[in-house]
């Protein structure tokens, strides 16, 4: 086997201001001939910087100051424009993490494809037209036909993956660059993407360097790791050695934080249910103009269940399954069309937005994005209280409380005087946790609410959720597409699918013993299952 | 503030407009005869006679003295204009776009009435109508400029409507009308600041139009009227014309080089980069 791809002493430099000097330094690591190299870290650990430097496609002011990548006898980082844009698509092919930011919404799928070859200039037109057909084919689209006359925003997200694929594919590359090309998909689709990757990695017997944080996809489909952490490279071996033998600290510490399939022991419900949803139903109508049909799409399809006090509940399901909105229409975010939400016996859904106003505090949510959840211009003391002096509560009191809150998840008293740009995405976290807690709900809903998290931050937010929850014994909703997450944290899972609740039961026995076809699905698609249950019985 | 000091055309702007400021403030400690009053034979250039730096007009009226009367002039209709361009366009731009539906479409359909009129147009019959005053001008002048502000206000909050933060201050059991105000706009201000920057420097171009046009305050000396009496002897004395043109085109780039400086040190990210 001999080397692809070899790096040597790389070193990227940051512009001044930024968080640390150097993206990446002094390091060093060679991409052999028909592998896949997985790249694992956390957000800010320079892997995807690494990927971009080598495409190229550095940011403005971001720079390679140092170091050497030999490619085919050639130094990358030596050549001039017009020779990298050459081996650009041609011998170096790449794919993103958003598809559908990086095709083109106006052009066809077959165009784009066809326009690699015409910037290469290989090809008459209609060799081009025939060679994406059999790209399209290959990478598994039905209805290749069709699908070269099909505009981006006609594809599902899976669909447009592979489109991408095949456009990184069209030139036969002897390398792929793959920049967390699932982390944007769900589970089901990801597991289906992960094998196309696999399969056409041998066929081409390209080398294959795949950038993720998820050691689930390492598992399923690394031949190599590479370990980084804050622009270093901590640990490098064949995926064996790194995910059953960790030599260096962090990797271990990346190892455990992952959610295990290790199931709690479910805790009885016995106490009365604080809320109760019956027959939930919403569905979005999309007027249609003068020549297009109305459009309706059914988000919830009578939805029944209901939360004890003192319970966790958790909602899974894949993106377009109607989680979230279940939860946005229990705090009427969401208008549903018809349905009972008890809120202790109480109809949420026939109050008058007057009456509403002061029932809010009694549920409370937990958001996904920690940058988008808080507003910027607002200090942290204020973000968390104003909720209660709204509803009443003296300022004076509610400072108090505040502050008492910031030290109950865990951020020191100063942080009530600043703004939300100086937090980490996992403090936003806590600080949107010490929000929901000041109005004092009687449910509160987490959305999504450790996704957009590294897993490292996420296990601590997890950890921070489950002990608020004992001590405080709260009622918690907990909406995720992460199986193995609302394994941790739910006495009881619900699982959607298309607007419907196909299962509802305690965590173990959706897990060990599922019912529904789509359940089991699920479960199958998540990725390093095997290697997820193997180190849990190790263990 | 650090990132509006680096941006030097901002500077030179700034320092620009606060001479041109200054001008107008201290204006009658300068000239304490109106600027009307013939002082001097008429048609002096400039530098010819010892206290006419500028030389004098037609009629030997002092053109030093006018320009900085007419700096005062300007200055007010740029600012109050703005001012009430603001007024009406952010409460209508937010509301429009903070409810949709109906009021949405209603804001934006007589929002839409005053786009489609040429707006130079609109402002010459409002004056003619109303009759030159200083008032009516103002107030002309800021009736023609609100729709952008009203557009881009509810663009903005549109886009922020959507944000997580506000559905939390909607958990938290804040009225629509503090949401809006407390919790939307304020994070909408930066770029209606760099907006009103432009709308000032275009509000000065157009008080001197209605002036060149003889639309001014008959009992005020203003820049545009002072092109306006120079312009038929453009050929024997063309810098009764160029000197006010030349304070004009100043305060205009000033204001200009002042709104980009606060675009770039407002909105960072779209600041042009690497260069």
């Amino acid at each position: 086997m001999s080397t692809a791809l070899s790096i040597h002493d790389l070193a990227i430099a940051l512009p001044a201001g930024a968080d640390r000097a150097f993206a990446v330094r002094n390091i060093s690591f060679d991409l052999q001939e028909r592998e896949i190299l997985c790249v694992v870290g956390e957000s800010g650990s320079g892997k995807s910087m690494t990927a971009n430097a080598l495409m190229g496609l550095l940011p403005d002011l971001v720079h390679v100051t140092e170091g050497a990548a030999v490619f085919e006898g050639r130094d990358l980082f030596s050549l001039p424009d017009s020779a990298r844009r050459a081996l650009r698509g041609d011998r170096i092919g790449m794919i993103f993490q958003e598809p559908m930011s990086a095709l083109n919404p106006l052009m066809r799928i077959g165009d784009q494809i066809a326009e690699v070859y015409e910037a290469h200039n290989r090809f008459t037109p209609a060799e081009r037209k025939e060679r994406a057909l059999s790209l399209i084919g290959e990478v598994g689209l039905p209805d290749p036909e069709k699908i070269i006359r099909a505009y981006p925003f006609q594809l599902s997200g899976g669909q447009r993956q592979r489109a991408m694929i095949a456009m990184a594919l069209a030139l036969d590359p002897a390398i792929l660059i793959a920049d967390e090309p699932t982390t944007a998909l769900d589970v089901t689709t990801q597991a289906q993407i992960l094998e196309l990757i696999k399969t056409i990695q041998q066929r081409h017997g390209m080398a294959v360097m795949f950038i993720t944080h998820d050691f689930g996809v390492v598992a399923e489909i690394a031949d190599r790791v590479i370990v980084m952490r804050y622009g270093d490279i901590v640990e490098q071996g064949s995926a064996a050695q790194v995910l059953e033998a960790p030599q260096h600290d962090y990797t271990r510490a990346l190892l455990a934080a992952i959610p295990s399939d290790s199931v709690p022991e479910p805790h009885p419900v016995t106490t009365a249910p604080v809320l109760e949803v019956r027959d939930l139903r919403k569905t979005y109508v999309t007027s249609g103009g003068l020549f297009k049909p109305t459009r309706s799409v059914t988000a919830i399809d009578g939805v029944s269940f209901t939360v004890a006090r003192g319970e966790v509940l958790g909602i899974v399901g894949e993106s377009g399954s109607g989680k979230s909105t279940v939860g946005r229409a229990i705090v009427r975010l969401v208008e549903p069309d018809s349905g009972q939400i008890l809120l202790d016996g109480e109809d949420m859904n026939a109050l008058t937005p007057q009456q509403l106003r002061h029932a809010r505090r009694r549920v409370q949510m937990i958001f996904q994005d920690p940058y988008a959840s808080l507003n910027p211009r607002k200090k942290i003391l204020s973000a968390i209280s104003e909720g209660p002096i709204t509803q009443g509560v003296p300022v004076a009191e509610a400072h108090a409380r505040a502050r008492e809150l910031l030290d109950t998840v865990g951020l020191e008293a100063s942080a009530a005087e600043r703004f939300p740009h100086e937090f980490s995405g996992g403090q936003r976290q806590r600080i949107g946790i010490a929000r929901a807690l000041a109005m004092d709900p009687d449910l509160i809903i987490a959305d999504e609410a450790v996704s957009a998290l590294d897993v490292s931050i996420q296990a601590q937010v997890l950890e921070l959720l489950r002990d608020l929850q004992q001590r405080l014994g709260l009622s918690l909703l907990f909406i995720t597409h992460d199986l193995r997450v609302a394994a941790q944290l739910c006495d009881r899972i619900a699982v959607m699918q298309r607007g419907k609740l196909v299962e509802i039961g305690p965590v173990s026995d959706v897990f060990l013993t599922p019912k529904a076809e789509y359940t089991r699905n699920l479960l199958a698609a998540v990725p390093g299952a095997d290697w997820g249950n193997r180190a849990a019985t190790a263990s | 503030m650090t990132r509006f000091a680096r941006n030097r055309g901002a500077l030179l702007g700034l320092l620009i407009l606060i001479c041109v400021v200054l001008l107008a403030v201290f204006a009658p400690l300068l000239f304490p005869d109106s600027p009307w009053k013939m002082v001097q034979r008429p048609f002096l250039p400039p530098l010819a006679v010892e206290g006419m730096p500028l030389g004098t007009d037609t009629l030997g009226r002092n053109v030093a003295a006018g320009l900085v009367y007419g700096a005062r002039v300007s200055l007010i209709v740029g600012l109050v204009s703005t001012a009430v361009a603001l007024l009406i366009g952010i409460p209508l731009g937010a509301l429009a776009g903070f409810y949709g539906g109906w009021i949405d479409e209603g804001a934006m359909r007589f929002t839409e009435f005053f786009q489609t009129i040429p707006s130079f147009a609109l402002a010459i019959v409002l004056v003619a109508i109303l009759e030159p005053h200083l008032t009516s001008i103002t107030l002309a002048i800021a009736i023609v400029s609100w729709p952008p502000v009203a557009r881009l206000v509810r663009a903005e909050v549109l886009s922020l409507r959507r944000r997580e933060f506000v559905d939390a201050a909607r958990l938290a059991g804040l009225s629509n009308m503090r949401i809006l105000f407390g919790h939307i706009l304020p994070n909408a201000m930066s770029p209606i600041i760099v907006m009103a920057s432009l709308m000032v420097a275009t509000a000065i171009l157009l008080e001197s139009s209605l002036s060149f046009l003889g639309l001014g305050d008959p009992n005020i000396m203003s820049w545009g009227y002072m092109i306006g009496a120079a312009r038929t002897v453009i050929r024997t004395a063309w810098w009764l014309s160029f000197i006010p043109g030349v304070a004009i085109l100043l305060t205009v780039l000033a204001l200009n080089l002042i709104g980009e400086g606060l675009n770039d040190a407002l909105n960072p990210r779209l600041a042009r980069k690497g260069r």
